[in-house]
């Protein structure tokens, strides 16, 4: 091995180790035998059952779930339209528009959201804001992959369907559309991702009433690090790999998020 | 009436100007190709007939009515990308039947043109592929199969061959040739490169600089270019400057300095004391080791420069003694024999007295 390997090596273990081992630990205790996260006592999925028992942490998961499904639905729909609208119009201001937030911090958005909300639509906050909240900063996202995906294609083809007969909206249904569908879905598992584990704007924005994911188990750990904790991580952390990994098998400019 | 006739056509970016006033007419069968290099603006025309993009004046009429406002997908005319641009989702078949659907034709007719399209590209058995399953020949096949299917008024082609080596492209030549006669569809062709125009022409137009230089039938554009550019641009010609000395009904003289009287035919608007070239194609040129038996007016001495052999033919570079060099084209009739000067050895060449021509500055 060359000594230039060696030393490329002592600079990535450790980063690797930092961001891997915290994570290989919620999943592990999660199955542990014990109520203290300290020593490993044996093989369990009493935790799991325990959280299949609380009805607070379900009501949770499936607001944030409802949360996730209808913040990506709209997000998709409007981020592919922005990713179209980038590509053509070749307009120098629209893709700052469009990908400003992605770029922001989410404690300004979450600020911005919430006055907005309060003083300038008087709305009661709960379920509806936060689904707005997250379409808002999840359109950039699904923009992005959508123009990354055109930006690959020879524009001739679009030309092609029109010169052979077909209306722009016979064009956009049956080329366009089928053609960028990857990156569209790709952007909406993307958006699913983003919006399911997302905790500052969600606080910002939400209400007093209905249990978010992210929130509650913030509020658990307020009292402790229980296992059932980590057992609700360990799903979650499950539910966003696999959605990144379908994701970027559909796309691969999933995983360069947020780059031009 | 012509098919197509584009009248004072003016496109202008910004300020630059891709295509200044130009007029065309395009007769029914025709195989008609825009000629030009890169930035002639031939493209730039070709997108404003398929409907991509709009003049800043002047009309392009198709069978007499203006196509202006009429968008690319209701004009009858097609086009044959360069890339091809087949769709990547459909099978060889569904792009093939594509323009068939958006035209509402019903699936019994639609599935009967295009077995018979496909067997006119001889693509039979390759219905169910998609493009990425074929080779760059086929995808071309499958594009015109698309582009002549609905039967246009008016078949665009931008650079179609431009992708293909030097041995398929010759084929596919002569494939082009035989779907045109076959379907008599008028063509449009863009090319860059001169031969593949002659090859395949009934007319030309050598466009430069937004402008056309020359319009006319293949052995005209090349025997007699009417400017230094057609001339250069199309085939090989050695130019020599010269001076009208006498303009006669049935000849021309010209003066070489430092070589002499050289004889040319005749040429409309010449005058006496005009400046400009003596342009003479390296075939026309008889080249010989000094032994003159030649009957031929012009003739000259020199000394081969250099030569450079391409299997069938050599050229051979002569420097005559005034210091200008002309090329001279010989067969290479002696099998194993690349050439039959060699460089140093003098020579004489000589031509007749028709084969030249006057190019003023």
């Amino acid at each position: 091995m060359r000594r230039s390997n060696i030393w490329l090596w002592f600079a990535a273990v450790p980063v690797y180790a930092f961001l891997y081992i915290p994570l290989v630990i919620v999943v592990v205790y999660s199955f542990n035998d014990s109520k203290l996260n300290a020593e490993w006592v044996g093989f369990t999925l009493s935790w799991y059952k325990a959280l299949f028992n609380n009805h607070e942490m379900l009501t949770a998961a499936r607001n944030s779930l409802i949360i996730a499904v209808s913040a990506s639905f709209c997000a998709t729909i409007l981020g592919t339209m922005a990713g179209l609208a980038i590509h053509r119009y070749k307009l120098k201001f629209l893709p700052v528009l469009v990908f400003t937030p992605v770029a922001m911090p989410e404690i300004l958005l979450g600020v911005a959201l919430l006055l907005f909300f309060l003083q300038v639509l008087n709305l009661t906050l709960g379920m509806i804001s936060i689904i707005i909240a997250h379409t808002t900063f999840c359109i950039g996202f699904a923009a992005i992959i959508v123009r990354a995906r055109l930006q690959g294609m020879d524009e001739s083809i679009f030309e092609a369907a029109r010169d052979l007969g077909a209306s722009p909206w016979q064009t956009f249904r049956l080329i366009t559309l089928p053609l960028i569908m990857p990156a569209v879905v790709a952007g909406g598992l993307m958006s699913f991702t983003l919006s399911i584990d997302d905790f500052v704007i969600t606080f910002f924005t939400k209400g007093v009433g209905e249990p978010i994911l992210p929130i509650q188990i913030y509020t658990m750990i307020k009292v402790a690090v229980t296992p059932e904790v980590n057992a609700i991580s360990t799903l979650l952390m499950l539910l966003t790999l696999t959605m990144i990994i379908i994701a970027s098998k559909l796309d691969s400019s999933v995983l360069r998020r947020g780059t031009k | 009436m012509a098919l197509l006739e584009i009248r004072n056509v003016t496109r202008r970016f910004g300020d630059f100007i891709a295509v200044d006033n130009v007029s065309i007419s395009i007769e029914a069968g025709e195989f008609f190709t825009l000629l030009g290099p890169s930035g002639c603006g031939k493209t730039t025309l070709l997108r404003m007939i398929a409907g991509f993009d709009l003049p800043d004046s002047g009309q392009i009429l198709l069978d007499g009515k203006d196509m202006v406002n009429t968008p690319s997908e209701k004009r009858p005319i097609h086009t044959v990308f360069q890339s091809y641009a087949l769709f990547p989702h459909m099978t060889v078949a569904d792009n093939i039947a594509f323009p068939l659907r958006m035209a509402g034709k019903t699936p019994d007719e639609i599935k009967s043109r295009v077995r018979e399209a496909l067997d006119d590209v001889r693509l039979s058995n390759f219905g169910n592929r998609f493009p990425e399953e074929l080779s760059g020949g086929q995808k071309q096949r499958v594009a015109f199969a698309r582009g002549l299917v609905n039967r246009p008024r008016l078949l665009l082609l931008d650079e179609p061959l431009g992708a293909l080596d030097a041995k398929l492209r010759e084929e596919m030549q002569i494939e082009l040739i035989n779907l045109q006669k076959d379907m008599g569809v008028t063509f449009v062709f863009i090319t860059h490169a001169q031969n593949e125009a002659l090859a395949l022409s009934h007319r030309i137009a050598v466009m430069n600089q937004g402008n056309i230089e020359q319009l006319d039938e293949p052995s005209r554009i090349y025997g007699f270019p009417r400017n230094r550019f057609v001339a250069d641009f199309i085939g090989k010609i050695s130019m020599i400057n010269a001076q009208v000395l006498e303009a006669a009904p049935s000849h021309l003289k010209l003066m070489v300095a430092g070589l002499g009287e050289v004889t040319a035919p005749s040429k409309e608007g010449v005058r006496v004391g005009d400046t400009g070239v003596m342009a003479i194609r390296p075939e026309q040129v008889r080249i010989s080791h000094h032994a003159e038996e030649t009957e031929l007016k012009n003739h000259f001495l020199g000394k081969v420069q250099g030569f450079l052999y391409v299997g069938d033919v050599t050229t051979y570079i002569v420097e005559l003694s005034n210091g200008a060099s002309i090329e001279a084209l010989l067969p290479n009739s002696a099998p194993g024999r690349a050439k039959f000067f060699e460089a140093g050895d003098p020579v004489a060449v000589s031509w007749r007295h028709d084969a030249g021509i006057f190019l003023n500055d």
